[in-house]
């Protein structure tokens, strides 16, 4: 068959936005974790947007370097930052770990995305068992939901002095619920991709990936730990510094 | 994506050039830099009356944005995609901005009625 013959309305059209080609050239999947993260970023906004304006609209709130002052099983009192220090620490490097398993994805070396891989699901249950230390330590302050120390002399640990205990009170039971709900939320993503790894990771041990001739599926599960790192390092600096 | 991998070599080329294990682990130090100098803000300069704690938070929030613009462009590589993705995802974003101008204004009205 000749082309000569085509029409003009049938000719293939090239231009990106035409349907010659993809104009996001990226694969359906990885497009598509890209739109649901950005509406995981909506839902983590609004929680975090919520704790600004009811933190803003307080007459006090608990102090953050005395809330969070203790390394669990190690230092009691009088060092802050240090403990949620190392688990951003943690997150962070798990992150690099995530991107160099990517990276040797790039070059099909099925071995080093496996080590990348298992060193990424370490770094994941470390987060989240230092996150199980810090909300132990927390509770066993008298925090948990709607639930804070029974005690004015406890409570006013976390204010600074001349504070009314009704006010402490008030903002003492917001800081509690808020501080669960979100770092609870953010560890359910956390420990949602610890198991997506570890699947995923078995899937290049059983080598999946290596028959389908692409290691797509790593970026795909990598946007997705990249974007637990993002959010803690917002859930950190609003929780912990401010 | 073996199906596209004849016309998007060329861009693929440039993707393995712009993500090298030597580029990773720079943007991780950038990282772990910046979070040190929040910790030197937080733990040092705070306490000691250098920085009043009303200059120290909005610095905190633009060191933090710099982390958040790291891991998007270079980890979550949303810097090497095609512009048309980069606008999708990164335009969105001001529904987040307008949220935050609503209820901060909100919560100026949340001090009167808390009383």
């Amino acid at each position: 068959m000749s082309t000569a013959a085509v029409s003009q309305i049938d000719e293939v059209k090239s231009t990106p936005w035409s349907g010659g080609r993809s104009p996001f050239n990226v694969e359906y999947g990885k497009m598509m974790m890209w739109f649901f993260l950005l509406s995981d970023a909506f839902t983590f906004s609004s929680l975090l947007i919520a704790y600004g304006a009811l933190r803003f609209s307080a007459y006090a709130w608990p102090s953050a370097a005395l809330v969070f002052q203790s390394v669990p099983g190690l230092i009691e009192h009088g060092a802050p930052l240090v403990f949620v220090g190392l688990m951003t620490f943690i997150l962070i490097m798990s992150s690099v770990t995530m991107v160099l398993a990517v990276e040797a994805g790039h070059r099909n070396a099925r071995k080093e995305v496996i080590g990348w891989m298992i060193a990424t699901v370490i770094g994941g249950l470390m987060f989240l068992g230092c996150q199980a230390l810090e909300w132990n330590h927390l509770h066993s302050e008298g925090f948990w939901w709607s639930s804070i120390p029974t005690s004015p002399e406890k409570l006013q640990e976390f204010f600074a002095i001349g504070v009314p205990y009704a006010a402490q009170a008030a903002s003492a039971h917001q800081f509690a619920n808020l501080f669960f709900t979100i770092t609870g939320f953010h560890g359910f993503h956390v420990f949602t991709g610890v198991v997506i790894n570890i699947i995923i990771t078995v899937n290049v041990l059983m080598g999946t990936y290596e028959k389908r001739g692409s290691y797509l599926m790593i970026e795909k599960v990598g946007l997705y730990w990249h974007f637990v790192d993002l959010v803690w390092v917002f859930v950190f600096t609003f929780f912990y510094l401010v | 994506m073996s199906s596209h991998a004849t016309d998007t070599h060329a861009e693929h080329g440039e993707e393995h050039e712009s993500m090298t294990k030597g580029k990773i682990w720079k943007v991780f130090f950038i990282l772990l830099g910046i979070t040190c100098v929040e910790f030197i803000i937080a733990l040092i300069l705070v306490p000691k009356g250098i920085i009043p704690g009303h200059i120290a938070n909005p610095l905190y929030i633009v060191l933090t944005l710099f982390k958040a613009f790291y891991i998007i462009a270079y980890f979550m590589h949303l810097k090497f995609e095609k512009t048309g993705l980069i606008i999708s995802i990164v335009v969105p974003v001001l529904f987040i901005i307008g949220l935050i101008l609503v209820l901060t204004n909100e919560s100026h009205h949340w001090i009167t009625l808390r009383g």
